[in-house]
């Protein structure tokens, strides 16, 4: 069990012959994801590497009962590329492209209400369930299976803490990158939610970063619902006010979005607080074993 | 990228959103004789990125060509130190001379993304002239909402509400509408991510006056509004932080000593408060990002290096698409090339990291190695600590 995806998810490119498009495509098809269709107009009817190209996504979902897609489209055309999976009614649909202009993203958010496609991104690494599907730009071999959840705004982060979990010995159910922008498909309650209601998920680790109020609504929710241990850390403690710290989202604006509110949220909500990055793997060790789920 | 209050109260115009008659002058000479056409009394206003221009002396009413001429002497070339530009604040190089107006009522009127319902807010308040921050933190219930719907945009009856709620009256109320529905539209065709009228002004002949006007665009955005791009003034940006940008680095420069180099934007915060953690202070903020190429890190480690407060540099790399064997090598020919003069700390982790930590070690550079994060952050900061 995991979350989203598994390892009967198939899968189709959306920006299959671009070159980012070409080299995860295969990489993922390499880690054993389902990549069974590319879309890219105009180029109907040819193939990547065996992979038959359609001109459209309701075309390739027809021919090839496609469930989900990610997609490499630039930033100009992503937002009409995230509109045309969610038309053509797939269940999962991950946008990785970086630079997605936001009200382009407000529309997106408006089109998707009341449809049931879940869109992870933009601006995001995309998720992965170790050993059986791989959607996104993430290096698989870091990860393991196993039973934590993991759930972040950051690309690299993840994968720093992705590896110091697996150097321990701990596995993970599902790691979903939810991405950096300001509007964003699934968020962290969405994703909490989901690692709850999971049965193969034990204990969840969410990684945020300043900006906005995404950590304190998380922390409201696991307050609420969540009786699993979830584990934090939020980046971004030493940044200054008013300046984008790379991510479109990371920006303390008015004085809210600090770190300091966040961090102070989740421990009101009993949430473990990681001292450091560098403690992301041991702080969720100490979590599991408090709880009994590791020996 | 955010603008002048010039430049946005051109905009504005374009839209049809009433602003004051006004100019932007360059010198003394051209503020006087914009100050003559438009005849007295006028305003002339210093023209920075920071709020807070009138209590720092920034705005000044003048009487006559004598004091336009004054002014506009004294503010041009002034270092104006606001509570937005830090205490080195940020040199004048530039005035909007504008139409004074009599006032009867001061009033706020915004628009942003708001992220948590994924759309654009309008917020207006009879608090005008006052920073919407301090008003939602004092008198949160003197805020008045609406949000915009994509798929229809700002409606008649958003603008009525606010408007009836702000206590104008009938005649202005239509006026408001109009000035709403004209922001609004300005702002969604403009990729706009912040627009902020403060104060929105009824004057004593019963119109409505944009006074102040403050614009941020969405730098993700701004590729298909080449004529908004043009708006950017280097000089408001630091040297540094431009320099980045045209090598597609995301770099801000901070207060510390110790310069950081890391691929993506969350690894690089987490390294800062790292340093921070082991007791040193970051010198900036840089993600040489997912595709980070030799002449990339090259060009970063200038943009370190050319910070004289930086006494030791610390990259923090975790490999993935970005391979750390490429790294490793940009790394030792941008060392090599730039002249490195400073400690050097790297930590390497993830695809092809054997490979990597092999072209550090047999480069000759003297470069100190880092088993993890925590590591590399210690050493760093014990390495600027020796130096400084």
């Amino acid at each position: 069990m995991s979350v989203l995806v598994d390892r009967r998810t198939r899968v189709l490119t959306q920006g299959i012959t671009g070159a980012t498009g070409q080299l995860h495509t295969r990489l993922c098809r390499e880690y054993g994801t389902q990549m069974v269709a590319g879309v890219t107009p105009g180029r109907g009817g040819t193939d990547f590497e065996g992979i038959p190209i359609f001109d459209t996504v309701a075309r390739a979902v027809r021919e090839t009962g496609a469930d989900a897609s990610v997609i490499y489209v630039p930033p100009a055309g992503a937002a009409d590329a995230i509109m045309e999976a969610a038309d053509a009614g797939l269940r999962v649909v991950v946008c990785i492209t970086d630079g997605v202009p936001v009200l382009d993203m407000v529309r997106v958010k408006r089109f998707l209400e009341g449809r049931p496609t879940r869109l992870i991104g933009p601006n995001c690494p995309g998720i992965i369930t170790p050993g059986e599907c791989k959607i996104g730009i993430m290096p698989g071999y870091i990860h393991t299976p196993g039973r934590v959840g993991v759930v972040s705004r950051s690309g690299t982060l993840t994968y720093e803490t992705v590896h110091q979990l697996t150097l321990l010995g701990i596995g993970q159910s599902t790691c979903i990158g939810i991405g950096g922008d300001p509007i964003i498909g699934t968020g962290f309650v969405d994703a909490l939610r989901l690692f709850d209601e999971d049965p193969a998920t034990d204990a969840i680790i969410l990684i945020g970063e300043i900006g906005g109020t995404a950590e304190e609504d998380a922390a409201s929710f696991i307050k609420a619902h969540v009786r699993k241990p979830v584990v934090t850390f939020i980046a971004g403690q030493t940044a200054p006010k008013g300046k984008r710290m790379g991510h479109a989202g990371a920006i303390i604006a008015g004085g809210r979005g600090t770190a300091a509110e966040k961090i102070e949220a989740f421990r009101a909500a009993g949430v473990r607080i990681a001292p450091s990055p560098a403690e992301l793997g041991a702080t969720m060790q100490g979590a599991l074993r408090e709880a009994r789920l590791l020996s | 990228m955010n603008i002048h209050e010039h430049q946005a109260k051109e905009l504005l115009r374009r839209y049809g959103v009433a602003v004051p008659d006004g100019e932007a002058c360059f010198t003394v000479d051209a503020a006087v004789a914009t100050a003559n056409r438009l005849g007295f009394p006028c305003v002339v206003k210093a023209q920075i990125h920071a709020g807070g221009r009138g209590k720092a002396g920034g705005v000044q009413v003048v009487r006559d060509a004598g004091e336009a001429e004054a002014a506009a002497r004294t503010l041009l070339g002034k270092t104006l130190v606001t509570h937005q530009t830090g205490p080195q604040g940020r040199v004048v190089r530039r005035l909007l001379v504008e139409r004074a107006c009599r006032i009867t009522r001061e009033l706020y009127l915004g628009m942003v993304v708001d992220r948590t319902s994924g759309r654009v807010t309008v917020m207006a308040s009879t608090e005008g002239g006052v920073e919407v921050e301090e008003v939602a933190a004092r008198t949160p219930e003197k805020i008045l909402r609406e949000t915009i719907d994509p798929a229809v945009g700002f409606a008649a009856y958003q603008g009525r509400r606010l408007a009836f709620g702000l206590g104008l009256t009938k005649e202005q109320v239509a006026k408001a509408v109009g000035f709403m529905t004209a922001l609004a539209r300005c702002f969604v065709e403009s990729d706009c991510s912040l627009a902020e009228i403060n104060p929105l002004v009824v004057t004593a002949d019963g119109g409505l006056l944009a006074l102040d006007a403050k614009i941020g665009f969405d730098d993700n955005g701004l590729f298909r509004h080449p004529e908004l791009r043009e708006l950017r003034d280097p000089s408001e940006e630091d040297p540094r932080e431009q320099e980045a940008a045209k090598h597609d680095l995301s770099y801000i420069a901070l207060d510390g000593n110790i310069g950081c180099m890391v691929n993506g934007a969350g690894l690089a915060m987490a390294t800062m408060d790292i340093i921070k953690a082991a007791g040193g202070m970051p010198a900036n903020f840089l993600d040489v990002g997912g595709g980070a190429t030799t002449e990339k890190v090259a060009a970063a480690f200038r943009i370190l290096l050319s910070d004289a407060a930086v006494k030791a540099i610390f990259i923090n790399i975790f490999g993935g698409i970005l391979r750390c064997d490429v790294l490793a090598d940009g790394v030792v020919q941008a060392a090599r090339g730039v002249g490195l003069s400073i400690p050097l700390v790297v930590r390497m982790e993830g695809t092809n990291v054997d490979e990597g930590k092999a072209i550090l070690a047999g480069s000759a550079l003297d470069i100190i190695t880092a088993s993890d994060m925590l590591d590399g952050a210690r050493k760093a900061v014990a390495a600027a600590g020796r130096r400084s």
